[in-house]
C-alpha cells in the first residue's frame, strides 16, 4: 500500500519541534546572556575577592563587592526552611496518603493546592505586616526583619511543592508492599514508615530537592521581612539573598554595580543549576 | 534630514485630513504620525495654539530626577507631540558634566552647581523635601540636624540619649542609588556612613515599616509622608516639614532639583520651551504629584 502524505502530519510536527525548541531557546538565551553579562565584573573585582569578600558597598565612594553575605544567606535561609518545611510537609504528604480518611483529605488537598496559588508578594506582605512584629515582640529585638523570618515565610511556601510531590510518591508505592506487611501481622503506621516510606525514598528526595529550588531562587516575600542589609548572616540580623541584592539594587544601579549585579544573578544560576541536575539524578535512580 | 521630512509630510497630509474629515482628538502616541495628528486637531481646535515644535530633546543626570522627569515628559507629549524628551539617569555629576560638554541638551542635577562647574546655569524647577519619620509611639518630636546624622550612623543608639524613651534605635532608609537615600545621606553627611537595620526598596515600606516598630526612624519623600497618621514627621530644628517650609528654606533636609544649561550654547526651540513649561506654574501640578515641591509661582 501507498503511504499517503498526510498535510496535517507534516504541519503539526513542525509546530511541535518549534514549540519545543522555543523552550531549549530561552534556556540558550539567558544562559549565554547572563554568562556574557556576568563575567566582566567577576573579572573587574577578581573571582575571589567577588565569590569571598565579605563586604557588600557598591555605591560608597570606595565600592566594595563581596558577596559572601548573600551566598551565606541564601544558604542558611534555605537549610533552615527545609528543616522547618520538610518535615511538617512529609507528614502531611504521608497524612493525606495513608492515613487520613478520603472526606478529610478531599478538604486538606484543596488547601495545599491554594497554599501554592498564594502569590509571594501576598507572603511577603503578611510576613511583613504580622509575622515581623510579632517576631520583634517574642525575642525582645530591636527590629524583626531579620533571616529568622525569612526562614518562617519560606518553610510555609516550600510546604505545597514538598507535600504534593511526596504525595505522589507514596501513593505510587505498589498495594503489594503494604498489603504484604500487613499480612505479617505490622500495624498500620508501622506499613508506613518501614514500607512506603523507605520504598518512595527517592521520590521525597525529590520533593526536598524541589523545595531547595525554590527556596534559594525566592525573591519578592522575603525581600519584605528579611530587613535587606548586606550583613554577613546571623538569624536575627536583617540579612540581604544572593535573590534580593540583584532585585534590591537594580532600579538605579549603574556601570560595574549593575555588571556586579548580574555577576550575582550568575552565581545564583550556578546555584539553582546544580540543584537541577542534583534533582534529575534523583528522579532518573526512581526510575530505575 | 529624511525623518524630519517624512514627519512633515505626515503632519501636512493630517492637517488635510482634519480639515475634511474634523476628525477628534487622538490619543498621545509615541508613533510620529499620530501624534503630529493630535498636533494639528489640537492646534485647529485652539485658536491660539502655540507654535508647534519638533525636534528631540535629550536629557542627561539625577536619578533622584526620575520620578519628576517621568511625569514631565509623559506630560509635555500632549503639550508638544512633536517634540520628543529623552532622560537617562546618570546621576548628577554625570549631568552636570553632560551639559558642558555639550553630549545633552538639558543636565539635571539634584544639588546646586559648585564654583568650580563653570560654562553652565542651573535653573531650579522643585524642591525636594525630605521628611524625618518615627512611629507615632515615640514622644520625641523635634531632632537637630546633627542628631539624626549621629542617629543614622549609629553614634546614638538609644532614644533616651536624645529624649525619648529607653529603646535600640531602628534605623531605616532605602537601598544603595536610591535618590533619597542619596539626598538623606548628603544634606546629612553621612555617605556610606548609615548603620541601617533594614533597607526597603520603596518610600512605602519605609513608612511601613517605621509605622510597625515604636523605635524605628527612618526618611521619605515630604510629599508621602504629608497626611499619613501611620507615622510621625519630626521638626527638624524646630521646623515641620511642609511644602511652605521647603520653599522658603527654613526646612534643613532639603535640596534643588536643577536643570542644567550651557551658557555658550544656545538651547534648541525644543529644549527652550520645555525648560520654559516645566518652571512654569501648568507643570506645578505634575511636580507635586511626583512627589518634590514646585518653585513656579
Amino acid at each position: 500500500m501507498k503511504r499517503k502524505f498526510r498535510p496535517m502530519e507534516a504541519v503539526m510536527r513542525l509546530v511541535f519541534f518549534i514549540c519545543g525548541f522555543i523552550a531549549i531557546a530561552f534556556v540558550l538565551f539567558i544562559s549565554v546572556y547572563l554568562i556574557i553579562s556576568g563575567l566582566p565584573a567577576i573579572r573587574e573585582i577578581g573571582l575571589r575577592e567577588f565569590l569571598f569578600g565579605t563586604e557588600w558597598a557598591s555605591t560608597a565612594s570606595e565600592p566594595k563587592f563581596g558577596i559572601l553575605p548573600f551566598i551565606l544567606t541564601s544558604v542558611y535561609g534555605t537549610c533552615g526552611a527545609i528543616i522547618l518545611g520538610v518535615p511538617v510537609g512529609f507528614m502531611t504528604a504521608v497524612f493525606l496518603a495513608k492515613i487520613a480518611p478520603p472526606k478529610l483529605a478531599a478538604v486538606v488537598r484543596p488547601a495545599v493546592d491554594l497554599l501554592a496559588g498564594i502569590p509571594s508578594v501576598v507572603y511577603g506582605l503578611i510576613g511583613m505586616m504580622v509575622l515581623v512584629p510579632a517576631v520583634r515582640e517574642a525575642f525582645d529585638l530591636p527590629d524583626g526583619a531579620s533571616l529568622f523570618c525569612a526562614i518562617i515565610v519560606l518553610a510555609v511556601m516550600i510546604l505545597p511543592s514538598i507535600i504534593s510531590v511526596s504525595e505522589t510518591a507514596l501513593k505510587a508505592v505498589p498495594p503489594e508492599y503494604e498489603e504484604a506487611s500487613l499480612a505479617l501481622g505490622a500495624t498500620h503506621i508501622e506499613t508506613v514508615f518501614r514500607v512506603s516510606v523507605p520504598a518512595s525514598s527517592s521520590g521525597i528526595a525529590a520533593a526536598v530537592v524541589l523545595g531547595i529550588g525554590r527556596a534559594i531562587g525566592e525573591a519578592m516575600a522575603i525581600i519584605m521581612v528579611s530587613g535587606n542589609v548586606a550583613n554577613m548572616p546571623s538569624l536575627f540580623a536583617s540579612v540581604r539573598f544572593l535573590t534580593t541584592a540583584v532585585s534590591s539594587e537594580m532600579a538605579y544601579a549603574s556601570g560595574l554595580q549593575r555588571q556586579a549585579l548580574y555577576s550575582i544573578a550568575l552565581v545564583l544560576f550556578v546555584f539553582i543549576m546544580i540543584i537541577n541536575v542534583v534533582l534529575n539524578t534523583l528522579l532518573k535512580r526512581k526510575k530505575e | 534630514m529624511k525623518r524630519i521630512l517624512s514627519l512633515l509630510l505626515a503632519a501636512t497630509l493630517c492637517v488635510a485630513m482634519t480639515a475634511c474629515g474634523g476628525s477628534t482628538t487622538s490619543e498621545a502616541s509615541s508613533s510620529a504620525p499620530a501624534s503630529s495628528e493630535a498636533a494639528s486637531s489640537e492646534a485647529s481646535s485652539s485658536s491660539e495654539a502655540t507654535a508647534e515644535l519638533t525636534g528631540t530633546v535629550n536629557t542627561n543626570g539625577s536619578t533622584s530626577m526620575e520620578d519628576v522627569m517621568g511625569t514631565l515628559i509623559e506630560a509635555f507629549r500632549e503639550v508638544q507631540p512633536g517634540v520628543t524628551v529623552n532622560y537617562t539617569g546618570s546621576g548628577s555629576g554625570a549631568g552636570i558634566t553632560g551639559a558642558q560638554e555639550g553630549t545633552c541638551d538639558i543636565g539635571l542635577a539634584s544639588r546646586d552647581l559648585k564654583e568650580d562647574e563653570t560654562g553652565v546655569t542651573q535653573i531650579t524647577l522643585a524642591k525636594d523635601g525630605i521628611a524625618i519619620i518615627v512611629n507615632p509611639e515615640n514622644p520625641v518630636a523635634d531632632l537637630t540636624l546633627e542628631q539624626i546624622a549621629q542617629l543614622a550612623t549609629g553614634e546614638i543608639t538609644n532614644w533616651a540619649d536624645v529624649g525619648g524613651n529607653d529603646g535600640q534605635v531602628v534605623f531605616m532608609g532605602r537601598e544603595a542609588g536610591s535618590g533619597t537615600r542619596d539626598g538623606f545621606e548628603s544634606i546629612t553627611g553621612t555617605e556610606d556612613a548609615c548603620q541601617y537595620q533594614n533597607e526597603y526598596t520603596s518610600t512605602g515600606e519605609v513608612i511601613a515599616g517605621v509605622a510597625a516598630n515604636p523605635n524605628a526612624i527612618g526618611y521619605a519623600s515630604l510629599s508621602a509622608v504629608e497626611g499619613d497618621e501611620t507615622v510621625k514627621a519630626i521638626t527638624v530644628g524646630g521646623v515641620a516639614p511642609s511644602e511652605a517650609t521647603v520653599l522658603d528654606g527654613t526646612y534643613a533636609i532639603q535640596r534643588n532639583f536643577n536643570f542644567i544649561i550651557n551658557e555658550s550654547t544656545p538651547l534648541s526651540d525644543a529644549a527652550q520651551a520645555f525648560v520654559d513649561w516645566a518652571t512654569s506654574t501648568d507643570a506645578s501640578e505634575l511636580i507635586a504629584g511626583a512627589g518634590a515641591v514646585p518653585v513656579a509661582e
